[in-house]
């Protein structure tokens, strides 16, 4: 197995409603999403969201989650949850960190995607999800966009891998 | 006068960055769109909630010897 760097992004001073992955090359195995986000919620969280080829919402998922006080499971249909987001009255300069993997996004089957997201906040309650979804559709991936509803602030990050199936990225598995 | 939202756009084949504002109607459909996952979420809490209410008024009357109503009862078959 490979992993590549296929783009890092960081948000400038002015923030930003969402991040679009664009163009993404259909010549990896996999692909693996990291992302580091604090929004201007006035809340100490927010849902993090992500969707794929700007379609928001044929998906599905299951999730665990620690709130800080108890653990929970759940349900979500219809939005592409990915786990959760620093909002701006957690502890100053603090961001949520996800890291999200989707195998086999260029296949012709619905997708899935797992995901492990922790808010960061000096507090009782912060959360931590590990998240299950399904993405209902046949079409390869070619965009990933991150939009919470809620403006990403600044230095806020995404880094976008690509991973090659093999040990070195150029041995065939059978 | 409030600047308009903008996306991030990368292209992750040529790296090209563009900081694009959004339009009216791609504010009107976040806004829109934030609204409805917040009225969902909230309503997936009460759900949570509820349920629990009737699973800890279910096991108070099993405790007490007392009946169950049948939406009580529906919590304790798995």
């Amino acid at each position: 197995m490979k992993k590549t760097l296929i783009e890092r992004i960081e948000v400038g001073s002015g923030g930003a409603a969402s991040i679009l992955l664009d163009a993404i090359p259909q010549t990896y195995t996999d692909l693996y999403l990291v992302i580091s986000i604090r929004n201007n919620r006035s809340a100490a969280a927010a849902e993090e969201k992500i969707y794929f080829n700007g379609n928001t919402s044929n998906f599905s998922t299951r999730y665990l989650e620690g709130s800080g006080a108890a653990a929970a499971t759940g349900v979500i249909s219809g939005r592409g949850f990915a786990g959760v987001e620093v909002g701006n009255t957690s502890t100053a300069n603090t961001f949520s960190s996800t890291a999200i993997y989707i195998p086999n996004y260029t296949s012709g089957n619905a997708k899935s995607f797992s995901s492990d997201s922790v808010q960061e906040n000096n507090a009782t309650a912060s959360a931590q999800y590990l998240v299950a979804g399904r993405w209902s559709d046949t079409a390869a991936i070619t965009s990933i966009t991150i939009d919470s509803g809620f403006t990403l602030l600044e230095y806020c990050s995404a880094s976008l891998y690509g991973v090659t199936a093999g040990n070195d990225g150029t041995t065939t598995v059978s | 006068m409030a600047t308009k939202p903008t996306k991030l756009i990368v292209n992750c084949s040529t790296g090209e960055r563009t900081v694009v504002e959004l339009t009216a109607a791609e504010i009107a459909e976040r806004e829109q769109m934030a609204q409805e996952a917040e009225a969902q979420r909230l309503a997936e809490e009460q759900a949570a909630a509820d349920l629990q209410a009737l699973k800890d008024s279910a096991k108070a009357k099993l405790i007490a010897g007392e009946p169950l109503t049948a939406e009580e009862a529906d919590t304790l078959v798995l």
